[in-house]
């Protein structure tokens, strides 16, 4: 269902863009066009926003994301039974009504024990995705705007890591600093920043031979002044898409870790380790462990991908996927 | 050309050394071989006694040379846990790799290939929207997941449900024993070990190429290969798909890192004795050599890689042919 | 003119579906083309020029709703299948497109995508191709032909591309040679050369040209009857003569006027500019669509009922300004 309103958008998005191929219009682009039929002067933001509002598959997603994010960290009072409240009379068992996901090999009701894991995995996710996305706009900014050896010194950082496998790096890292969650988040963002440094770095050295930086520039303004007045407001979509990517691709790289048993240790869980705690599950009666926390991990992702769509049609409707 | 791979080569060795030394570092810092023998009766003179072996006692600079000396001369050394020889270790994992990479690369390319042209051809047709979907799904899918969710319903399940004795498709190793070389009994221990290491390339790339396609597709030199009159199959699959390939031949430049890290999860869970199991096998340990070797040698497969999609770029677009 | 037109489009029209509402690209526009015939087709960008072209050729987006008729040689070609089209694109009817660098596959050799456009149509032994590809080259002035044939079009000058496009589109001798801004990317030197490589093609193949422009000084020397649009609309039809000396549209007038020209007392007059900008598509003003940058615009009469073309003196000049009896009866007299 989702997917055809996703497909439905672009559609008409499409054929704007085609016309405007067919019918050069001077310097004008499809924004102008439509303006004209309505004269309202809209503020940037707004144009956004309703933008955002027709992409019908982010909206839901953004909801359904919300949901999750509220059932996880209010699991105090959402979740049906105590955390880790172990009922030992009670046998492993399919779901059911009183256990919607079932009950797990201690006793313990899934449907509870998948939210208090949701936490650790949202929180490192989230965590991860915001510092790499700040750590990474600061140096490809810093690279791409002063330009020269700082830019080299990044380039050949980031080409290092582009040979070596992440996951390597991280399973030696998180052996070496520990398994808390706050040496995750570092680790983790500490190799995502790289990613997001490369895409602003390409986005500011375009913009910095734009006329409007050039005119700035000419009116003696102070690089600070460039970068925060002129820079950053443009740089506004990719980053906050990059940062929703960034968000999708730490939750899948914490439930490896965690799966391959690098990751979050017991007694902590996270949906990769409880998929790690029930692999051994796989082919036996009791599969339906292994369904729940995957399907978690899927649908965030799913939702945090589709938001991150939503915003880049957002932000700039012209961009091709 | 040669000069241009040559120069390629030589670029990526200064990568190599670093990065080498950091994870040589990384791992001394962490593991210590010597660990094991801490229980042993007579244990401070047999560590001392190891650490010696091992050159624990020397700077982790001289420590790092020696390696790198030995390693450049094929002396990989020993696995600190199994005492067998790196070399062997490797050259008998990679024949495994090598297999799984190989079909992992080629489906997915076909598969992305047919998919994304059919895709941006047909654009919102029923398939296109099913593709679309299913590679939003590929996307998002963690691997092992998606692995044991194969196993349990493509290989379990049908095996339980019409009373098979043995399952369709296989979920351990490559060859049932006693069998080897390409045949059935190979495909189908192949099947679900691919599929899980290609779920998200193909995902991808098959986006990646509707993408390249629909904006090839738009370009002025489609209209002026219509306005000739050329038919449709020829604008297509000659003046279009020509154009539409040379991104996705970039992409697999950049996602070849990706799949050999992927083989980690994908052997593990399939016991698969590739270099990915190789690896995790070694990191439990805290096996240096085995490590290393591991990395240099995916190091290697994704220069090679690239080396390779750059020589197809160049073969497929005349700007970019280097002389 | 012969009884039957070569060409003849009658109320053909383009509309487009947006989310803003249908965009009218190209709104009943009607024009015949005889034989060795050159009609010029002016107009500011978006004015429909390229997408009227385009709707000949049936190369327009499937989601575009044409209407009216294109006859070629009394044939109908408005509702053609793809299939039905093919055979005449390039044959019969070929285009010339305004950006050479994009409009040649950059991985092919220019030779082979020329050939290309003969092997659509006819099969020829390997040798003939080969002979006829660098014959065409040479006709369209390009030096060292053998050689260039087999150069990839990154290795061409812009000039050259045209020309080598040029090539391409006359392979066939099509009866019918549309030629979209084939020097707007080019300078001014090499616009000449390329207009005069135009010309030589009309005197050896026998084509009939629709040269589209922005730029009436492309027109001057080259055309013989000029069509004027805007807004997707045709404002005025006649002899080149006739458009030169006689604009009987404000709007040609004011693209008449800000051409730079020689016989102008230099200084003593700015370069004339036609205020304001070309309307939205989406929101074209009611009546004339003009009258908002008309100079002579009255109101309540130049925004009620659309104007229709109307004739102006001599059969075929064609006006849509509701005005032209008045504005211009005084010039009518004296010229």
């Amino acid at each position: 269902m989702t997917l055809s309103d996703q497909e439905a958008e672009p559609l008409s998005n499409a054929s704007l863009e085609e016309i405007i191929e067919v019918m050069p219009e001077p310097d004008e682009g499809d924004l102008e066009l439509v303006a004209g039929a309505e004269p309202k002067a809209r503020s940037q933001f707004q144009l956004v926003v309703r933008r955002f509002l027709r992409h019908r598959a982010a909206v839901f997603s953004t909801v359904l994301f919300v949901i999750l994010l509220f059932m996880c960290f209010g699991a105090t009072w959402v979740a049906p039974f105590a955390r880790n409240k172990q009922d030992l009379l009670a046998d492993i068992a399919g779901p059911s009504r009183h256990h919607l996901f079932g009950v797990d090999q201690l006793g313990r009701d899934y449907f509870t024990e998948v939210l208090y894991a949701g936490q650790v995995s949202l929180k490192i996710g989230i965590a991860v995705g915001l510092l790499s996305t700040i750590v990474g706009f600061a140096a490809g900014a810093i690279a791409g705007y002063f330009g020269k050896s700082i830019d080299n010194l990044l380039m050949r950082f980031t080409d290092l890591f582009l040979v070596i496998p992440a996951i390597a790096v991280l399973a030696v890292a998180l052996k070496y600093f520990g398994y808390t969650d706050v040496t995750i988040i570092l680790v983790l963002a500490g190799l995502a920043w790289m990613g997001v440094a490369r895409v602003v770095r390409s986005q500011v050295l375009s913009l910095r031979e734009k006329e409007f930086v050039e005119a700035a520039r000419a009116s003696g303004a102070s690089s600070w002044r460039i970068i925060t007045r002129h820079i950053l407001p443009n740089m506004l979509g990719p980053i906050m898409v990059n940062a929703t990517l960034g968000i999708a691709g730490a939750i899948v790289t914490e439930a490896t870790l965690s799966f391959l048993g690098f990751g979050v240790q017991p007694p902590k869980t996270s949906w990769g380790k409880m998929l790690s705690d029930a692999e051994g599950q796989v082919g036996g009666k009791h599969a339906f462990l292994l369904y729940f926390p995957g399907l978690m991990l899927l649908i965030v992702v799913l939702c945090v991908n589709f938001l991150g769509d939503g915003l880049r049609d957002a932000f700039d409707p012209q961009a091709k996927h | 050309m040669i000069k241009f791979i040559a120069r390629r080569v030589l670029f990526s060795i200064p990568v190599l050394v670093i990065s080498s030394f950091i994870v040589f570092w990384g791992i001394r810092k962490t593991f210590d071989p010597t660990a094991k023998y801490r229980t042993s009766k007579d244990a401070a003179r047999l560590i001392a006694e190891k650490r010696k072996e091992f050159g624990l006692d020397k700077p982790i600079v001289v420590q790092w040379w020696n390696w790198a000396t030995k390693f450049v001369r094929g002396d990989w050394g020993v696995s600190t846990s199994t005492n067998g020889k790196v070399t062997d270790m490797v050259s008998r994992a990679l024949g495994f790799t090598v297999q799984l990479i190989f079909w992992g690369v080629v489906i997915s390319l076909v598969i992305a290939v047919v998919s994304g042209v059919y895709s941006a051809v047909r654009q919102y047709s029923v398939a296109d929207v099913a593709f679309t979907g299913l590679s939003y799904l590929g996307v998002a899918m963690p691997p092992f997941w998606f692995a044991l969710l194969a196993i349990q319903f493509l290989s379990v399940e049908p095996k339980l449900h019409w009373h098979l004795a043995h399952p369709i498709v296989y979920f351990v190793g490559l060859h049932s024993t006693g069998q080897s070389g390409f045949n059935l009994d190979y495909i189908r221990h192949l099947a679900l070990p691919v599929l899980t290491l290609t779920v998200q390339t193909v995902a991808v790339w098959s986006r990646f190429q509707r993408a390249a396609m629909l904006d090839v597709l738009s370009a002025d030199y489609i209209r002026t290969a219509r306005a000739k009159g050329l038919p449709r199959r020829k604008v297509i699959f000659k003046h279009a798909l020509r154009n539409a390939l040379l991104p996705l031949v970039s992409q697999t430049a950049v996602d070849a890192g990706a799949l050999f890290g992927g083989l980690i999860i994908t052997e593990s869970i399939f016991s698969i004795p590739g270099m990915g199991r190789l690896f995790l096998a070694g990191l439990l340990a805290g096996d240096v050599n085995v490590i290393l070797a591991w990395m240099l040698v995916g190091a290697v497969f994704v220069i090679l890689f690239n080396l390779l999609a750059d020589v197809v770029y160049g073969f497929l677009d005349p700007r970019i042919r280097v002389t | 003119m012969s009884d039957q037109p070569l060409l003849e489009v009658t109320d053909l029209s383009v509309d487009f579906p947006t989310d803003d509402g249908v965009v009218h690209a190209v709104d009943r526009v009607s024009y015949s083309l005889g034989e060795n015939e050159t009609l010029g087709i002016v107009g500011e960008s978006g004015s429909g020029k390229s997408v009227t072209s385009l709707a000949i050729l049936g190369l327009l987006p499937k989601r575009a709703k044409i209407t009216g008729s294109v006859k070629f040689r009394g044939r109908e070609l408005i509702g053609l299948k793809d299939s039905e089209m093919r055979p005449l694109r390039g044959r019969n009817i070929a285009m010339v497109f305004q950006d050479a660098l994009t409009s040649l596959n950059p991985v092919f050799r220019v030779g082979d995508q020329i050939a290309e456009s003969i092997t659509a149509h006819r099969d020829l032994p390997r040798h003939e191709l080969k002979a006829r590809v660098i014959e065409l080259l040479e006709l369209v002035g390009i030096p060292n032909p053998v050689e260039r044939a087999g150069q990839y079009p990154h290795e061409y000058s812009g000039g050259m591309r045209q020309r080598a496009m040029i090539a391409m589109t006359i392979a066939n001798e099509p009866d019918v040679l549309i030629a979209d801004e084939p020097t707007t990317a080019l300078d001014v030197t090499i616009q000449a050369q390329v207009l005069e490589v135009m010309e030589r093609v009309k005197q050896r193949t026998r084509s009939a040209i629709v040269l589209i422009t922005h730029d009436l000084g492309v027109i001057a020397g080259v055309a013989d009857r000029v069509l004027v649009m805007y807004a997707g609309r045709q404002v005025e039809l006649g002899t080149a003569d006739e458009i030169f000396y006689q604009p009987h549209h404000p709007y040609t007038e004011g693209l008449l006027a800000s051409l730079p020209r020689l016989d102008r007392r230099s200084g003593s007059e700015r370069l004339h500019r036609i205020k304001g900008q070309p309307p939205s598509l989406l929101a074209l003003p009611p009546g004339c669509a003009f009258n908002p940058r008309c100079p002579h615009a009255k109101h309540g009469k130049c925004d009620g009922p659309r104007p229709e073309l109307i004739s102006i003196g001599r059969s075929g000049h064609l006006s849509a300004c509701l005005r032209a009896e008045e504005i211009y009866a005084a010039e009518q007299v004296t010229v």
